[in-house]
């Protein structure tokens, strides 16, 4: 027998009419009435979901329904947000984004919508010179504790003595290789270039981002990871021209390209070095020994947040260890604070993709801030890019 | 009030209300244009004689040195003006026996639905269907199926054949129904005549049918072409961003280098490049077909 669409209703249309009507004549009251029909329900949930009823811890300050965050792909527990919206009512729209640049466009001109956002190290100090972002207020922030951060990755968060972000997680950039194609061991950045051209021809990416790809193209000379020298550019350029032609693609989005077996080695960020580890065993994730980028992302609050309290309340959220701990088992980065440290499991603290040894850090560099903003390393990847 | 000035009034008035129509109805479009389409464009040209902040972003200036720059995206423009002819060329080749079967062979009762099978993906945005033939053409697709017959390590995905095969595919509709549409205009006794006359079938086609599609044929390869000077998409997924486009310049300097000024410059030289294919290509087809005059879109 056919079913008919009104079995899985609450209430036939003929039913609420009568009960409509009895509403009317008086014979049953207003919550009754709300009841019977199920529309007490649905306004609850309505008034819960748009925010119109505060859940009552939050109450003391209107946190509104929706805010909109910025941040990078697969960089958190989805659950985070469904447990937030359950807690306060607010609704959380997640923006993913391939660079710092393109984040930092869409706040420059103006009206992005964010309330909280996921910068990197280099690139706060331009952000505060620009007057984007505001000094974070502490106070509503208790869930913060700056003592158990590891200096040396919070440092360019405070600017002058005065907080404007905190950090989310830090990480290394260095290259994920299939050892199965590709299984001469590889220990350098002159090694993944050279493989480039010969075993890994047609089959080898690079980042679509100036930072990483002329940085590591420097590092095959030893130069440094932010050198801004005209000399020692020209010499990378010339690399990246000769490799050019050999790369399978030049794109920040390279999971889908070594998951299929389309690439065999590839620019890599920890995380996505995690995950691709985690799933493919035999996708290993190098240091170059020459040395290459360390990272810690930040959140920070845009001084035009059309949603400033909830951005706050997501913040102090986000630096709960509790929750920050299931953030980190999600993304596969490792954590800047000890407290968050201390609930990991020790085969997480002990993978050396996560935290890798002491020798092979010490060479790495942070991003510099001038690279964000020198014109002559965005033409030079434009030349590298159209060749 | 002398009797013959009466007729006057209530015809100036008709006229007015007319024209007070006419202007009502054009209003929500004008509106529209000017608020999305010429305030926007003065915007760029404005930018486009300014110059780059330190930080990135626009500083006001009158210069003309960011025009003075284009040379340094000769290659991006070089590109696009191959691929976009090139592309519109595929497509057109593809798309043409189609067009011919759908509007003079294919049974009545079967055009309707074959044309719909035609518009139907069109439906689905750009991007997914781009999505799907990175699936397709990855090595999980393809070449796995490859993989079984014996062909290993086929690379498919990022090669310009994927690149041509994502425009022909992305752009096929478009070309197919203004051909289409010209070719169902046609009036089957010319072709009769034609053959009344002596013509082999190849020389009626060429001489008779292909002449009088030409305006359709016209009107697809420049829409065709002008959507393909602005594409970015397809190369970046399908051609793994290895090629460079006029469209990849200006997604890079608007969002990584925030090079806004350098960006509107060649912006607003696109639009201009964009323009004069129009009306070359309006006139060619004006040409060819012998008509006074062809309605490109």
């Amino acid at each position: 027998m056919p079913k008919s669409y009104r079995d899985g209703l609450p209430i036939t249309p003929d039913k609420f009419v009568d009960q409509l009507m009895r509403l009317k004549r008086g014979s049953i009251s207003r919550r009754d009435f709300l009841g019977l029909t199920g529309l007490g329900v649905a306004t609850a949930v309505m008034a819960r979901e748009l925010g119109i009823m505060p859940t009552p811890a939050f109450a003391a300050e209107n946190l509104g329904d929706r805010m909109s965050i910025a941040t990078w792909p697969n960089y958190h527990d989805p659950q985070t947000f469904e447990n937030f919206k359950a807690d306060t009512g607010v609704a959380v729209e997640v923006n993913v984004f391939g660079s710092n640049e393109e984040m930092l466009a869409k706040l420059q001109a103006g009206g992005s919508g964010w309330s909280l956002f996921v910068p990197t190290n280099y690139t706060i100090s331009t952000y505060k010179k620009l007057g984007i972002i505001e000094a974070l207020d502490m106070a509503k922030l208790g869930n913060f504790d700056g003592k158990s951060e590891d200096a040396r990755f919070t440092a360019e968060g405070t600017i002058d003595g005065t907080i404007y972000a905190v950090p989310k997680n830090w990480g290394t950039t260095g290259f994920a290789v299939n050892t199965k194609k590709l299984s001469k061991p590889m220990s350098s950045w002159k090694e993944f270039w050279d493989t480039a051209m010969a075993e890994g021809d047609g089959r080898t990416m690079v980042h679509d981002y100036q930072l990483t790809t002329i940085g590591n193209a420097l590092k095959y000379y030893g130069y440094s990871f932010n050198s801004l020298k005209q000399d020692e550019l020209a010499k990378a350029e010339e690399l990246l021209l000769k490799v050019k032609p050999h790369l399978f693609a030049v794109s920040s989005d390279y999971q889908p390209g070594m998951r299929a077996g389309d690439a065999w080695m590839t620019m890599c960020w920890t995380n996505d070095g995690a995950q691709l580890h985690r799933d493919i065993p035999e996708i290993a994730y190098v240091l170059g020994k020459e040395g290459g980028e360390i990272w810690t992302d930040f959140y920070a609050i845009p001084k035009d947040a059309p949603n400033k309290p909830a951005g706050y309340a997501l913040l102090n959220y986000l630096m709960n260890p509790k929750v920050a701990v299931k953030e980190h088992l999600a993304n596969g980065a490792p954590s800047t604070d000890a407290r968050v440290n201390a609930l990991l499991p020790k085969e997480v603290l002990d993978n050396p993709i996560l935290y890798p040894a002491a020798d092979l850090l010490k060479p790495l560099e942070f991003g510099a801030a001038a690279t964000l903003t020198d014109p002559g390393r965005a033409e030079l990847m434009a030349r590298f890019k159209s060749a | 009030m002398p009797a013959g000035s009466q007729p006057a009034f209530p015809m100036r008035r008709s006229l007015f209300r007319k024209n007070l129509v006419t202007a009502l109805l054009l209003a929500p479009a004008a509106l529209w244009l000017v608020v999305f389409l010429v305030l926007p464009f003065v915007a760029i040209a404005i930018f486009s004689v300014g110059e780059r902040a330190p930080e990135g972003g626009y500083q006001a200036a009158l210069t003309f040195a960011q025009y003075a720059n284009l040379p340094a995206r000769a290659t991006a423009f070089w590109n696009t003006m191959v691929l976009a002819p090139v592309g519109a060329l595929a497509c057109l080749l593809v798309a043409y026996p189609v067009a011919y079967y759908l509007a003079l062979r294919a049974p009545d009762r079967w055009r309707l639905i074959l044309l719909a099978l035609i518009v139907i993906p069109f439906w689905t945005s750009l991007l997914m269907r781009t999505y799907a033939w990175m699936y397709i053409l990855g090595g999980r697709g393809i070449p796995a199926l490859l993989a079984y017959v014996g062909i290993e390590d086929l690379r498919l995905i990022n090669t310009p054949g994927a690149v041509l095969l994502g425009i022909v595919y992305g752009y096929l509709p478009l070309m197919i129904l203004p051909i289409y549409v010209s070719l169902e205009r046609l009036d089957r006794r010319l072709l009769e005549a034609s053959a009344d006359l002596g013509a082999t079938p190849v020389s009626t086609f060429l001489g008779v049918t292909l002449r009088l599609s030409l305006p359709g044929v016209m009107t697809g390869f420049s829409l065709v072409m002008i959507l393909l000077l602005g594409e970015y998409l397809i190369p970046t997924l399908l051609g793994g961003g290895k090629v460079f486009f006029i469209g990849n310049a200006l997604v890079d300097l608007f969002l990584q280098s925030r090079n806004w000024p350098f960006g509107s410059a060649i912006a607003i030289t696109l639009v201009l490049v964009s323009v004069v294919v129009l009306i070359v290509a309006n006139r060619i087809s004006t040409r060819l077909s012998g008509a006074r005059r062809v309605d490109l879109i």
